[in-house]
């Protein structure tokens, strides 16, 4: 995707915006995830808390709805002893008709050092950015575009894992153990900011990427993403040494794309069958909140390849990593 | 009425360019002839090497009033057009309410005559735009509008349109049509493909369009009636039509300035400026607008100008409204997709005056409806409906000087070749230096 996002790959996000993925380097990817794993020693201590941020205002922007991305976000946030601002858009002016333009505006005259967005348009936290570009904006997931943070703690969770069970410490891999990794995703591509995100991260490390899902969930340009695309989803799932399922967005309208949900499950749902074709040392992951008995059978899920619960934990220091690069070089609280 | 000498110019006649000055007293072209004396008390402008022409008549214009005179109002968006050499404006039908009846079109028509420009109006084919029971054509037509058109969409309904169009045809009214398959257009918000996909956002394919356009040809065919497509943005769109010319219907169309200068990477920063339905194509269909525009394939270029209030432009892009500001730069982008100094001058003002005055019927003076006669021939005894473009002049864009309430234009801060220097409409000098007077 890097040849079609613009031009300019960021080398670290030290002291940037985070948008999207698919303009970060693999070093600025490392750099985020080895931070991460030293996080993950702060959220094991008694007190869960570093003085980081000390004095730094962070906003919390939710314009749609989210549990675990936001207390994912807010918990990393207050865990670098950043305030917390967190706005309930639902019961806010922007349900009156208040333009973005000037929410943010209003939010900005509180005095924020960072923006933590989630937005249903593609684009918003671009937009954003450039509205306040004083305040360092993270991006929690814009539309159908970039989910940045979970693409970073799938990448996580992935080398984590792998660097356990090989007994390697995690942060002295770097980005090796993703080299000639083979990677599916699986499900509704098309309108998944996750696969996008995953696919960029995945890509940078060294990964090999190939995605399945019916013709109506793929995007129609998807070899110009550097992926390629399954022509037999149980040959796949042979090949795969990691296969990512994503949540098949019935409230976005794509249960139009697919006929029936029970098609759909019979076409590529990860079912007990089906996960028996897997390679015993591969991983299942799910960003979440899952459609068990759709795109992943319950038994699956909580089956001993899955790796989806540790997903969820892993968001809290991966996100802390985010907020602390992000925001380091920022001058005195105002 | 002042009397004005326009000394030096190229005048774009009939019979080609020719090097003359002209004058203009009473309202009409009175001589034309080289080395002109001024007269005492006479307004003597030098526009040595300047393009002297008839006025530009814009086909596509939303002057937003009735229903949101916020974006613009029928005065504002004659005061743009004169800034961009417009002594014609064609207001389109999509107000609040839709322009479907005598009482609508009549109000347009009275406060179009109160700006010194001629302002006609399209009404809509169907009642409230909805694409199902047609409009009262005949009333409208007694108005004298010619045009008729639901644009902002298309009719939806072959039937429909078939009905619209064999009822149209002995009223010897053209219909227009904006070609978008709604059901394939969707709620894409750019040019389906590549780009946007790797945005997340969704894509409003050129086929949805193109779809439209085979169909309209095919039911001009069979009913034959007559037919203008509004801003064409495809390369396959352009080859239906050529097609659809040389075998012999009645068709014309358009293309705007802004599908002939930019193209849908601009989306990539996501700014709402930049979106339009049809949305920004590919560089491929950019070059192909722009090959048939200089090969005189493009009847008309025309603005689609659509004011939109600053606060509905501060949203996400998905979220925004279409539409981009058009009368204030299309003089410059048209000479610019013309090929600035290969840019032939009788092309400029055919797709700019004398071509959409033709298919809007206003060559001929029309006392009945008070409309003075556009895009004719410089003729001496002619009511005077004169542009005066400066081929040499550069200028930079500035969104918060235009003329237009509101002051979305995507070609904020861009350095622009060519631009009007004065216009003459009805006789009156109303831009000088291009200053309003």
């Amino acid at each position: 995707m890097d040849w079609i996002d613009g031009g300019s790959v960021m080398q670290s996000i030290r002291g940037q915006n985070l948008l999207s993925l698919s303009e970060l380097s693999k070093e600025a990817i490392v750099e985020v995830l080895d931070i991460a794993e030293s996080f993950v020693e702060v959220n094991q201590r008694t007190i869960k808390k570093v003085p980081a941020l000390k004095g730094k205002v962070v906003a919390s922007l939710f314009f749609e709805e989210s549990t675990r991305t936001r207390l994912s976000f807010e918990t990393a946030a207050k865990r670098l002893s950043a305030d917390v601002l967190s706005l309930a858009i639902a019961s806010s002016s922007v349900k009156k008709g208040e333009s973005l333009r000037d929410t943010i505006a209003t939010v900005d005259a509180l005095g924020i050092d960072a923006v933590i967005l989630r937005h249903a348009s593609s684009g918003a936290a671009e937009q954003v950015s450039r509205y306040v570009p004083h305040v360092r904006v993270i991006n929690a997931g814009d539309g159908q575009h970039q989910h940045p943070t979970q693409g970073l703690l799938d990448a996580f969770t992935i080398r984590q894992t792998l660097a356990a069970r090989r007994g390697l410490n995690s942060s002295e891999t770097g980005a090796e153990l993703f080299v000639g990794l083979k990677i599916l995703i699986v499900g509704d591509i098309r309108h998944s900011r996750v696969a996008r995100s995953d696919i960029a991260a995945y890509r940078s490390l060294g990964a090999e990427v190939m995605v399945a899902g019916p013709p109506t969930l793929l995007p129609q340009s998807v070899a110009q993403w550097g992926v390629t695309h399954a022509e037999n989803f149980e040959e796949a799932l042979r090949w795969a040494d990691v296969v990512g399922l994503l949540r098949l967005q019935r409230e976005r309208g794509t249960g139009s794309f697919v006929p029936t949900l029970n098609e759909y499950t019979a076409t590529y749902g990860l079912t007990e069958e089906r996960a028996a074709l897997l390679k015993p040392e591969a991983l299942v992951m799910h960003p979440g909140p899952m459609n068990r008995g759709i795109e992943i059978d319950s038994k699956v899920a909580d089956g001993p390849q899955a790796i989806i619960e540790r997903q969820v934990s892993n968001g809290v220091p991966v996100r802390m990593a985010v907020l602390y690069l992000s925001m380091a070089g920022l001058g005195g609280s105002k | 009425m002042k009397t004005v000498l326009l000394q030096g110019g190229r005048l774009i006649t009939a019979a080609g360019v020719i090097e003359a000055d002209l004058r203009v007293s009473n309202g009409i072209i009175a001589e034309i002839g080289k080395s002109l004396a001024p007269a005492t008390g006479e307004l003597v402008i030098d526009v040595s090497g300047q393009w002297v022409g008839p006025g530009f008549v814009d086909l596509h214009t939303h002057l937003r009033e009735p229903g949101d005179e916020a974006a613009e109002t029928i005065s504002s968006g004659a005061r743009a057009g004169i800034v961009g050499g417009f002594t014609a404006l064609l207001g389109m039908p999509n107000t609040q309410p839709a322009l479907d009846n005598v009482a609508l079109v009549s109000f347009v028509l009275a406060e179009g005559k109160r700006t010194p420009i001629t302002i006609a109006v399209a009404g809509a084919i169907t009642q409230g735009r909805q694409g199902e029971q047609l409009a009262p054509m005949a009333e409208m037509a007694g108005l004298g509008v010619q045009i008729f058109t639901d644009d902002g969409s298309g009719v939806q309904s072959a039937g429909v349109m078939r009905r619209a169009l064999s009822y149209a045809k002995p009223l010897g009214v053209r219909l227009a049509q904006h070609c978008e398959d709604a059901t394939l257009a969707g709620a894409g918000v750019m040019n389906e493909g590549a780009l946007a996909e790797s945005l997340g956002l969704q894509g409003r394919s050129g086929i949805s369009e193109e779809i439209m356009v085979q169909r309209d040809i095919d039911l001009v065919r069979s009913t034959g009636s007559r037919m203008h497509f509004l801003h064409l943005s495809t390369a396959r769109s352009i080859d239906l039509v050529v097609a659809a010319k040389v075998e012999g219907l009645d068709i014309t169309c358009e293309v705007t300035p802004h599908h002939l200068t930019l193209d849908e990477s601009t989306c990539a920063t996501y700014d709402p400026i930049f979106k339009v339905h049809p949305p920004l194509r590919s560089s491929h269909d950019v070059l192909a607008l722009r090959e048939a525009l200089r090969r005189g394939l493009i009847d008309a270029v025309a603005t689609d100008h659509a004011p939109h209030a600053p606060e509905s432009k501060d949203r996400a892009f998905d979220e925004a409204p279409a539409g981009m500001l058009g009368l204030e730069t299309a003089a410059s982008l048209t000479f610019e997709a013309l090929g600035q100094e290969k840019c032939d001058p009788e092309l400029f003002f055919s797709v700019l005056s004398r071509g959409p005055a033709r298919i809007a019927k206003l060559q001929k003076n029309n006392e009945l409806h008070g409309l003075s006669a556009q895009g004719g021939e410089l003729l001496v005894g002619e009511e005077a409906n004169l542009t005066v473009f400066n081929p040499m002049a550069t200028w930079t864009v500035d969104a918060r000087a235009l003329q237009s309430r509101a002051s979305n234009t995507p070609f904020d801060g861009r350095v622009m070749t060519g631009r009007v220097s004065a216009v003459i409409a009805k006789g009156t000098l109303v831009l000088h230096e291009g200053k309003l007077q």
